[in-house]
Protein backbone atom coordinates (compact mmCIF):
# COMPACT_ATOMS: atom_id res chain seq x y z
CA UNK A 1 0.00 0.00 0.00
CA UNK A 2 1.12 3.54 -0.80
CA UNK A 3 2.35 4.65 2.31
CA UNK A 4 1.57 8.29 3.69
CA UNK A 5 4.77 10.61 4.08
CA UNK A 6 6.63 11.99 6.74
CA UNK A 7 8.76 14.88 5.39
CA UNK A 8 11.21 17.30 7.13
CA UNK A 9 11.43 20.84 6.32
CA UNK A 10 14.84 23.21 6.59
CA UNK A 11 14.58 26.77 5.75
CA UNK A 12 18.18 27.85 5.11
CA UNK A 13 19.65 31.13 4.94
CA UNK A 14 22.62 31.51 2.89
CA UNK A 15 23.57 28.00 3.01
CA UNK A 16 22.36 27.52 6.65
CA UNK A 17 19.51 26.58 8.42
CA UNK A 18 17.86 28.62 10.02
CA UNK A 19 15.67 28.13 13.13
CA UNK A 20 16.69 26.40 15.90
CA UNK A 21 18.58 23.19 15.66
CA UNK A 22 18.77 20.68 18.64
CA UNK A 23 21.04 18.03 17.50
CA UNK A 24 24.19 16.91 19.43
CA UNK A 25 25.35 14.62 17.44
CA UNK A 26 25.90 17.13 14.17
CA UNK A 27 29.38 18.56 13.75
CA UNK A 28 27.67 21.08 12.84
CA UNK A 29 24.02 21.91 12.95
CA UNK A 30 23.67 24.67 10.24
CA UNK A 31 24.77 22.62 7.85
CA UNK A 32 21.60 21.66 6.20
CA UNK A 33 22.55 18.48 3.86
CA UNK A 34 24.59 17.08 7.14
CA UNK A 35 21.34 17.87 8.85
CA UNK A 36 19.07 16.23 6.17
CA UNK A 37 21.29 12.92 6.41
CA UNK A 38 20.14 12.33 9.85
CA UNK A 39 16.41 12.62 9.15
CA UNK A 40 17.44 10.09 6.32
CA UNK A 41 19.03 7.87 8.75
CA UNK A 42 15.63 8.18 11.14
CA UNK A 43 13.23 7.65 8.91
CA UNK A 44 12.01 11.16 7.02
CA UNK A 45 10.38 10.06 3.40
CA UNK A 46 11.60 13.49 1.68
CA UNK A 47 13.58 16.34 3.03
CA UNK A 48 12.41 20.09 1.99
CA UNK A 49 15.08 22.96 1.60
CA UNK A 50 13.16 25.84 1.25
CA UNK A 51 16.10 28.89 0.99
CA UNK A 52 14.64 32.37 2.03
CA UNK A 53 17.89 33.92 1.49
CA UNK A 54 17.52 37.04 -0.09
CA UNK A 55 20.75 37.74 -1.48
CA UNK A 56 21.31 38.50 -5.06
CA UNK A 57 23.97 35.17 -5.61
CA UNK A 58 20.70 33.13 -4.02
CA UNK A 59 21.04 31.06 -6.69
CA UNK A 60 24.66 30.02 -6.87
CA UNK A 61 24.24 29.63 -3.18
CA UNK A 62 20.90 26.95 -3.69
CA UNK A 63 22.96 25.39 -6.64
CA UNK A 64 25.48 24.42 -4.33
CA UNK A 65 22.78 22.92 -1.75
CA UNK A 66 20.86 21.45 -4.11
CA UNK A 67 24.18 19.16 -5.58
CA UNK A 68 25.36 18.80 -2.12
CA UNK A 69 22.32 17.31 -0.98
CA UNK A 70 22.50 14.77 -4.23
CA UNK A 71 25.57 13.49 -3.34
CA UNK A 72 24.68 12.48 0.17
CA UNK A 73 20.83 11.92 0.47
CA UNK A 74 19.51 8.45 -0.59
CA UNK A 75 15.92 9.66 -0.12
CA UNK A 76 13.78 12.28 -2.79
CA UNK A 77 14.18 16.14 -1.93
CA UNK A 78 13.01 18.92 -3.09
CA UNK A 79 14.51 22.54 -3.59
CA UNK A 80 12.11 25.47 -2.93
CA UNK A 81 13.16 29.52 -3.47
CA UNK A 82 16.53 31.01 -4.93
CA UNK A 83 14.56 30.90 -8.54
CA UNK A 84 12.52 32.62 -10.28
CA UNK A 85 12.06 31.53 -13.89
CA UNK A 86 12.64 28.01 -16.07
CA UNK A 87 16.65 28.69 -16.14
CA UNK A 88 16.47 28.69 -12.45
CA UNK A 89 14.18 25.71 -12.26
CA UNK A 90 16.45 23.98 -14.51
CA UNK A 91 19.52 24.96 -12.73
CA UNK A 92 18.11 23.25 -9.13
CA UNK A 93 16.74 20.01 -11.38
CA UNK A 94 20.22 19.48 -13.27
CA UNK A 95 21.84 20.32 -9.42
CA UNK A 96 19.97 16.86 -8.90
CA UNK A 97 17.00 18.47 -7.01
CA UNK A 98 14.06 15.35 -7.27
CA UNK A 99 11.41 18.12 -7.24
CA UNK A 100 11.54 22.24 -7.12
CA UNK A 101 8.89 23.85 -5.18
CA UNK A 102 7.16 27.19 -6.61
CA UNK A 103 5.28 29.90 -4.29
CA UNK A 104 5.48 33.45 -5.72
CA UNK A 105 7.13 32.94 -9.06
CA UNK A 106 4.23 30.60 -9.71
CA UNK A 107 1.84 33.02 -8.78
CA UNK A 108 3.22 35.87 -10.90
CA UNK A 109 3.59 33.72 -14.02
CA UNK A 110 1.46 30.92 -13.95
CA UNK A 111 2.23 29.66 -16.98
CA UNK A 112 5.80 28.84 -15.01
CA UNK A 113 3.98 25.71 -14.14
CA UNK A 114 3.14 24.60 -17.18
CA UNK A 115 6.70 24.83 -18.44
CA UNK A 116 7.95 23.57 -15.34
CA UNK A 117 5.77 20.28 -15.71
CA UNK A 118 6.48 19.96 -19.50
CA UNK A 119 9.93 20.06 -18.90
CA UNK A 120 10.88 18.20 -15.73
CA UNK A 121 7.32 16.14 -15.50
CA UNK A 122 4.71 16.87 -13.21
CA UNK A 123 6.06 14.39 -10.21
CA UNK A 124 8.81 17.53 -10.07
CA UNK A 125 6.62 20.25 -9.44
CA UNK A 126 5.40 21.55 -6.07
CA UNK A 127 3.49 24.39 -5.98
CA UNK A 128 3.51 25.72 -2.24
CA UNK A 129 0.66 27.84 -1.12
CA UNK A 130 0.84 29.61 2.05
CA UNK A 131 -2.82 30.38 2.51
CA UNK A 132 -4.21 32.89 5.51
CA UNK A 133 -8.13 32.81 6.87
CA UNK A 134 -10.15 35.59 5.04
CA UNK A 135 -13.09 37.07 7.69
CA UNK A 136 -15.25 34.83 5.47
CA UNK A 137 -15.87 31.14 6.99
CA UNK A 138 -14.01 28.62 5.61
CA UNK A 139 -12.36 31.41 3.09
CA UNK A 140 -8.36 31.37 3.05
CA UNK A 141 -6.54 33.85 0.60
CA UNK A 142 -2.90 32.86 -0.70
CA UNK A 143 -0.08 34.72 0.14
CA UNK A 144 3.41 35.25 -1.22
CA UNK A 145 6.83 36.74 -1.17
CA UNK A 146 7.26 34.55 2.33
CA UNK A 147 3.38 34.77 3.84
CA UNK A 148 4.43 39.36 3.26
CA UNK A 149 2.43 40.06 0.19
CA UNK A 150 -1.82 38.99 -0.21
CA UNK A 151 -2.28 38.19 -3.67
CA UNK A 152 -6.16 38.55 -3.93
CA UNK A 153 -6.44 34.33 -4.97
CA UNK A 154 -8.77 31.95 -2.88
CA UNK A 155 -6.06 29.55 -1.85
CA UNK A 156 -8.59 26.42 -2.68
CA UNK A 157 -9.08 27.85 -6.62
CA UNK A 158 -5.33 28.95 -6.92
CA UNK A 159 -4.31 24.77 -5.75
CA UNK A 160 -7.11 23.67 -8.56
CA UNK A 161 -5.83 25.99 -10.90
CA UNK A 162 -2.17 24.60 -10.29
CA UNK A 163 -3.35 21.11 -10.56
CA UNK A 164 -4.61 22.34 -13.76
CA UNK A 165 -1.29 23.45 -14.94
CA UNK A 166 0.63 20.06 -14.23
CA UNK A 167 1.67 20.77 -10.54
CA UNK A 168 2.26 17.24 -9.75
CA UNK A 169 1.62 18.29 -5.64
CA UNK A 170 0.65 21.17 -3.39
CA UNK A 171 2.29 22.14 -0.48
CA UNK A 172 -0.21 23.67 1.67
CA UNK A 173 0.86 26.08 4.30
CA UNK A 174 -1.81 27.42 7.05
CA UNK A 175 -0.35 30.78 7.42
CA UNK A 176 -2.56 31.11 10.70
CA UNK A 177 -1.09 27.91 12.36
CA UNK A 178 2.27 28.08 11.37
CA UNK A 179 4.52 28.34 14.32
CA UNK A 180 1.70 28.05 17.01
CA UNK A 181 2.04 24.18 17.68
CA UNK A 182 -1.79 24.35 17.89
CA UNK A 183 -2.16 21.74 15.31
CA UNK A 184 -2.61 21.71 11.29
CA UNK A 185 -5.72 23.85 9.88
CA UNK A 186 -7.58 21.11 8.79
CA UNK A 187 -10.73 22.47 7.52
CA UNK A 188 -7.71 23.96 4.95
CA UNK A 189 -5.96 20.89 4.48
CA UNK A 190 -9.37 18.96 3.65
CA UNK A 191 -10.87 21.53 0.69
CA UNK A 192 -7.82 21.25 -0.67
CA UNK A 193 -7.11 17.98 -0.23
CA UNK A 194 -10.69 17.45 -1.63
CA UNK A 195 -10.50 20.19 -4.61
CA UNK A 196 -7.32 18.93 -6.40
CA UNK A 197 -6.78 15.52 -7.99
CA UNK A 198 -3.16 15.41 -6.98
CA UNK A 199 -1.62 15.01 -3.87
CA UNK A 200 -1.44 17.17 -0.51
CA UNK A 201 1.38 17.73 1.74
CA UNK A 202 0.02 19.34 5.09
CA UNK A 203 1.98 22.37 6.66
CA UNK A 204 2.14 24.39 9.27
CA UNK A 205 1.04 23.97 12.70
CA UNK A 206 2.62 20.45 14.46
CA UNK A 207 2.98 20.17 18.33
CA UNK A 208 1.97 16.80 18.98
CA UNK A 209 1.70 13.27 17.62
CA UNK A 210 -2.00 13.73 17.32
CA UNK A 211 -1.37 16.65 14.96
CA UNK A 212 0.62 14.07 12.81
CA UNK A 213 -2.33 11.86 12.50
CA UNK A 214 -4.91 14.06 12.40
CA UNK A 215 -3.30 15.99 8.90
CA UNK A 216 -3.87 13.02 7.47
CA UNK A 217 -7.10 10.99 8.72
CA UNK A 218 -9.01 14.11 9.30
CA UNK A 219 -7.31 16.52 6.20
CA UNK A 220 -7.04 13.79 4.27
CA UNK A 221 -3.72 14.98 3.41
CA UNK A 222 -1.37 12.46 1.51
CA UNK A 223 1.81 13.85 3.32
CA UNK A 224 2.71 16.24 6.49
CA UNK A 225 5.35 18.16 6.88
CA UNK A 226 7.25 19.89 9.84
CA UNK A 227 10.28 21.52 10.90
CA UNK A 228 10.83 22.80 14.53
CA UNK A 229 8.80 19.67 16.34
CA UNK A 230 12.20 17.40 14.30
CA UNK A 231 14.72 20.30 14.78
CA UNK A 232 14.31 20.77 18.83
CA UNK A 233 14.01 17.22 18.87
CA UNK A 234 10.67 17.32 20.52
CA UNK A 235 10.34 13.76 18.59
CA UNK A 236 12.05 11.62 16.25
CA UNK A 237 10.68 11.09 12.47
CA UNK A 238 10.30 7.33 13.56
CA UNK A 239 8.28 8.22 16.89
CA UNK A 240 6.14 10.10 14.72
CA UNK A 241 5.66 7.58 12.44
CA UNK A 242 4.57 4.49 14.94
CA UNK A 243 2.51 6.74 16.60
CA UNK A 244 0.75 7.14 13.07
CA UNK A 245 0.92 3.26 12.45
CA UNK A 246 -0.63 2.82 15.55
CA UNK A 247 -3.20 5.11 14.32
CA UNK A 248 -4.18 3.02 11.86
CA UNK A 249 -2.14 4.86 8.84
CA UNK A 250 0.14 2.99 6.50
CA UNK A 251 3.74 4.75 6.76
CA UNK A 252 7.55 2.76 6.28
CA UNK A 253 9.06 1.71 9.13
CA UNK A 254 11.51 -0.83 7.31
CA UNK A 255 14.61 1.43 7.27
CA UNK B 1 39.10 -3.64 -9.65
CA UNK B 2 35.95 -2.37 -8.41
CA UNK B 3 33.03 -3.66 -11.04
CA UNK B 4 32.70 -0.95 -13.83
CA UNK B 5 29.24 -0.02 -14.47
CA UNK B 6 28.05 1.79 -17.83
CA UNK B 7 25.47 4.41 -16.71
CA UNK B 8 23.53 5.62 -20.10
CA UNK B 9 23.13 9.18 -20.80
CA UNK B 10 20.45 10.49 -22.80
CA UNK B 11 20.53 13.98 -22.11
CA UNK B 12 17.23 14.11 -20.30
CA UNK B 13 17.34 14.49 -17.05
CA UNK B 14 20.17 14.12 -14.03
CA UNK B 15 22.05 11.05 -13.12
CA UNK B 16 24.12 12.46 -10.50
CA UNK B 17 21.88 10.15 -7.78
CA UNK B 18 21.95 6.85 -9.80
CA UNK B 19 25.58 7.56 -10.64
CA UNK B 20 26.31 8.03 -6.60
CA UNK B 21 24.35 5.48 -5.10
CA UNK B 22 25.59 3.11 -7.48
CA UNK B 23 29.40 4.53 -6.14
CA UNK B 24 28.11 4.18 -2.68
CA UNK B 25 27.83 0.26 -3.46
CA UNK B 26 31.52 -0.17 -4.99
CA UNK B 27 30.64 -0.19 -8.57
CA UNK B 28 33.03 2.55 -10.59
CA UNK B 29 31.13 4.12 -12.77
CA UNK B 30 31.36 5.85 -16.46
CA UNK B 31 28.62 8.16 -17.62
CA UNK B 32 28.19 8.61 -21.69
CA UNK B 33 25.96 8.04 -24.55
CA UNK B 34 28.55 6.56 -26.97
CA UNK B 35 27.31 3.56 -28.38
CA UNK B 36 31.07 2.13 -28.56
CA UNK B 37 31.35 1.89 -24.61
CA UNK B 38 27.90 0.90 -24.24
CA UNK B 39 28.38 -2.05 -26.46
CA UNK B 40 31.69 -3.07 -24.45
CA UNK B 41 30.36 -2.20 -21.25
CA UNK B 42 30.44 -5.06 -18.52
CA UNK B 43 27.15 -3.79 -16.56
CA UNK B 44 24.83 -1.24 -17.92
CA UNK B 45 22.16 1.26 -16.05
CA UNK B 46 19.61 2.65 -17.85
CA UNK B 47 18.02 5.30 -15.67
CA UNK B 48 14.17 6.48 -15.32
CA UNK B 49 13.81 10.85 -16.29
CA UNK B 50 11.74 12.40 -19.08
CA UNK B 51 9.63 11.50 -21.83
CA UNK B 52 9.15 8.25 -23.09
CA UNK B 53 8.76 9.91 -27.17
CA UNK B 54 12.29 12.10 -26.75
CA UNK B 55 13.71 9.46 -25.24
CA UNK B 56 13.49 6.76 -28.04
CA UNK B 57 13.82 9.53 -30.41
CA UNK B 58 17.67 9.82 -29.01
CA UNK B 59 18.24 6.36 -28.27
CA UNK B 60 17.05 5.37 -32.23
CA UNK B 61 19.29 8.95 -33.78
CA UNK B 62 22.36 8.24 -31.30
CA UNK B 63 22.69 4.47 -32.35
CA UNK B 64 22.85 3.62 -28.54
CA UNK B 65 19.72 1.40 -28.96
CA UNK B 66 21.33 -0.84 -31.44
CA UNK B 67 24.36 -1.00 -29.17
CA UNK B 68 21.97 -1.86 -26.19
CA UNK B 69 20.16 -4.52 -28.18
CA UNK B 70 24.12 -5.67 -29.29
CA UNK B 71 24.89 -5.65 -25.16
CA UNK B 72 21.87 -7.47 -23.96
CA UNK B 73 22.15 -10.12 -26.31
CA UNK B 74 25.31 -10.43 -24.80
CA UNK B 75 24.20 -11.02 -21.58
CA UNK B 76 25.33 -8.07 -20.01
CA UNK B 77 23.96 -7.44 -16.68
CA UNK B 78 21.13 -4.84 -17.46
CA UNK B 79 19.07 -2.50 -14.90
CA UNK B 80 16.50 -0.46 -16.26
CA UNK B 81 14.98 2.16 -13.72
CA UNK B 82 11.89 3.61 -13.99
CA UNK B 83 11.25 4.90 -17.85
CA UNK B 84 14.19 2.97 -18.65
CA UNK B 85 12.18 0.17 -17.36
CA UNK B 86 9.41 1.66 -19.71
CA UNK B 87 12.09 1.93 -22.79
CA UNK B 88 12.69 -1.55 -22.82
CA UNK B 89 9.22 -2.59 -23.52
CA UNK B 90 7.50 -3.13 -27.30
CA UNK B 91 5.13 0.01 -26.32
CA UNK B 92 4.46 3.24 -24.46
CA UNK B 93 1.29 5.40 -24.50
CA UNK B 94 3.23 8.24 -23.66
CA UNK B 95 3.36 10.15 -26.79
CA UNK B 96 0.39 12.61 -27.42
CA UNK B 97 -0.86 10.64 -29.93
CA UNK B 98 -1.36 7.50 -28.65
CA UNK B 99 1.43 4.91 -28.59
CA UNK B 100 5.16 5.42 -29.33
CA UNK B 101 7.44 2.29 -29.91
CA UNK B 102 9.66 0.88 -27.60
CA UNK B 103 12.65 -1.02 -27.71
CA UNK B 104 11.47 -4.01 -27.67
CA UNK B 105 13.86 -6.34 -25.68
CA UNK B 106 10.66 -7.44 -23.77
CA UNK B 107 7.00 -8.47 -24.43
CA UNK B 108 4.49 -6.41 -23.15
CA UNK B 109 3.47 -2.48 -23.08
CA UNK B 110 3.52 0.77 -20.99
CA UNK B 111 0.14 1.98 -19.74
CA UNK B 112 -0.83 5.32 -17.58
CA UNK B 113 -2.51 5.29 -14.77
CA UNK B 114 -5.86 6.00 -14.43
CA UNK B 115 -6.34 8.58 -11.96
CA UNK B 116 -9.83 8.97 -11.79
CA UNK B 117 -10.47 7.29 -8.21
CA UNK B 118 -6.60 7.65 -6.60
CA UNK B 119 -4.19 10.67 -7.21
CA UNK B 120 -2.02 10.39 -10.22
CA UNK B 121 0.94 10.50 -10.39
CA UNK B 122 1.86 8.00 -7.98
CA UNK B 123 4.38 9.21 -5.88
CA UNK B 124 5.95 7.83 -2.63
CA UNK B 125 6.53 5.06 -0.90
CA UNK B 126 4.99 1.70 -1.64
CA UNK B 127 5.42 -1.89 -1.37
CA UNK B 128 7.18 -4.79 -2.96
CA UNK B 129 5.54 -7.82 -3.19
CA UNK B 130 8.15 -10.50 -4.42
CA UNK B 131 6.67 -13.40 -6.56
CA UNK B 132 7.99 -16.52 -6.54
CA UNK B 133 10.59 -15.59 -9.07
CA UNK B 134 11.16 -12.77 -7.42
CA UNK B 135 12.68 -14.10 -4.27
CA UNK B 136 15.30 -15.86 -6.14
CA UNK B 137 16.25 -12.82 -8.05
CA UNK B 138 19.43 -11.94 -7.05
CA UNK B 139 18.28 -8.12 -7.04
CA UNK B 140 16.12 -9.06 -4.16
CA UNK B 141 18.75 -10.68 -2.02
CA UNK B 142 18.06 -9.55 1.04
CA UNK B 143 15.11 -7.44 0.17
CA UNK B 144 12.26 -9.01 2.38
CA UNK B 145 8.61 -9.01 0.78
CA UNK B 146 6.62 -6.26 1.29
CA UNK B 147 9.55 -4.02 2.13
CA UNK B 148 8.79 -0.12 1.17
CA UNK B 149 10.70 1.44 -2.38
CA UNK B 150 10.40 5.13 -4.01
CA UNK B 151 8.05 5.24 -6.73
CA UNK B 152 7.53 8.49 -8.70
CA UNK B 153 5.41 7.92 -11.80
CA UNK B 154 2.45 8.02 -14.01
CA UNK B 155 2.71 5.44 -16.37
CA UNK B 156 3.62 1.38 -15.01
CA UNK B 157 3.82 -1.99 -16.88
CA UNK B 158 0.71 -3.33 -18.67
CA UNK B 159 -0.87 -6.53 -17.82
CA UNK B 160 0.32 -7.87 -21.46
CA UNK B 161 3.87 -8.59 -19.46
CA UNK B 162 4.40 -12.32 -19.13
CA UNK B 163 3.70 -13.16 -16.12
CA UNK B 164 6.68 -15.53 -15.69
CA UNK B 165 9.41 -12.50 -16.11
CA UNK B 166 7.77 -10.78 -13.10
CA UNK B 167 9.52 -10.53 -9.98
CA UNK B 168 7.52 -7.97 -7.87
CA UNK B 169 4.10 -6.65 -8.16
CA UNK B 170 2.81 -3.13 -6.67
CA UNK B 171 -0.41 -2.09 -5.89
CA UNK B 172 -2.04 0.90 -6.42
CA UNK B 173 -4.47 2.04 -9.30
CA UNK B 174 -4.16 -1.05 -10.59
CA UNK B 175 -1.96 -3.91 -9.49
CA UNK B 176 1.24 -3.57 -11.50
CA UNK B 177 4.64 -5.50 -12.39
CA UNK B 178 7.12 -3.06 -10.12
CA UNK B 179 10.13 -5.70 -10.79
CA UNK B 180 10.79 -7.99 -14.13
CA UNK B 181 13.70 -10.46 -14.12
CA UNK B 182 14.27 -12.41 -17.33
CA UNK B 183 15.87 -15.29 -15.25
CA UNK B 184 19.10 -14.92 -16.57
CA UNK B 185 21.19 -10.64 -16.51
CA UNK B 186 18.00 -8.52 -17.54
CA UNK B 187 16.26 -6.30 -14.56
CA UNK B 188 14.31 -3.66 -14.92
CA UNK B 189 12.32 -1.73 -12.24
CA UNK B 190 9.56 1.16 -11.78
CA UNK B 191 10.87 2.63 -8.50
CA UNK B 192 13.46 4.85 -7.89
CA UNK B 193 16.43 2.21 -6.03
CA UNK B 194 18.80 5.38 -5.68
CA UNK B 195 15.87 7.36 -3.71
CA UNK B 196 14.74 4.15 -1.76
CA UNK B 197 17.10 4.65 1.14
CA UNK B 198 18.84 1.29 2.47
CA UNK B 199 16.36 -0.84 0.52
CA UNK B 200 17.53 1.02 -2.37
CA UNK B 201 21.18 0.28 -1.56
CA UNK B 202 20.42 -3.12 -0.98
CA UNK B 203 18.97 -3.76 -4.36
CA UNK B 204 21.72 -1.74 -6.35
CA UNK B 205 24.54 -3.50 -4.46
CA UNK B 206 22.76 -7.27 -5.23
CA UNK B 207 22.90 -5.48 -9.07
CA UNK B 208 26.60 -4.13 -8.80
CA UNK B 209 27.87 -7.80 -7.45
CA UNK B 210 26.28 -9.34 -10.48
CA UNK B 211 28.92 -6.99 -12.49
CA UNK B 212 32.21 -9.13 -12.98
CA UNK B 213 35.10 -6.98 -11.99
CA UNK B 214 37.26 -5.18 -13.92
CA UNK B 215 40.70 -6.37 -15.33
CA UNK B 216 43.32 -8.27 -13.30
Amino acid sequence: MLTKRVIVCMDVNDGRVVKGVNFVDLRDAGDPVELAEVYDREGADEVVFLDITATSDERATTIDLASHAAERLRIPYTVGGGFHDIEGARAMIAAGADKISLCTAAVRDPELITLASRAFGSQAVIVAIDAKRTGAADSWEAYIRGGRTPTGLDAVGWAQEAARRGAGEILLTSMDRDGTQDGFDIALTRAVARAVPIPVIASGGVGTLEHFAEGIIDGEADAVLAASVFHFGTFSVRQVKEYMAGQGIPVRLDF
Amino acid sequence: MAPRIVLIDYHKGNLLSVARSLSDVGAEVTITDEPDKIRAAAGLVLPGVGSFEDAMGFLHESGVAEALADALARKVPFLGICLGEHLIMEYGDESAGGYCAGMGMVRGSVRKLDGSALKVPHVGWNQLELTESGRRCPLFAGVEDGAHVYFTHSHALDDDVDEGIVAAYTSYTRRFASAIWDGSALFAVQFHPEKSSTVGLRILKNFVSLVPGGRP
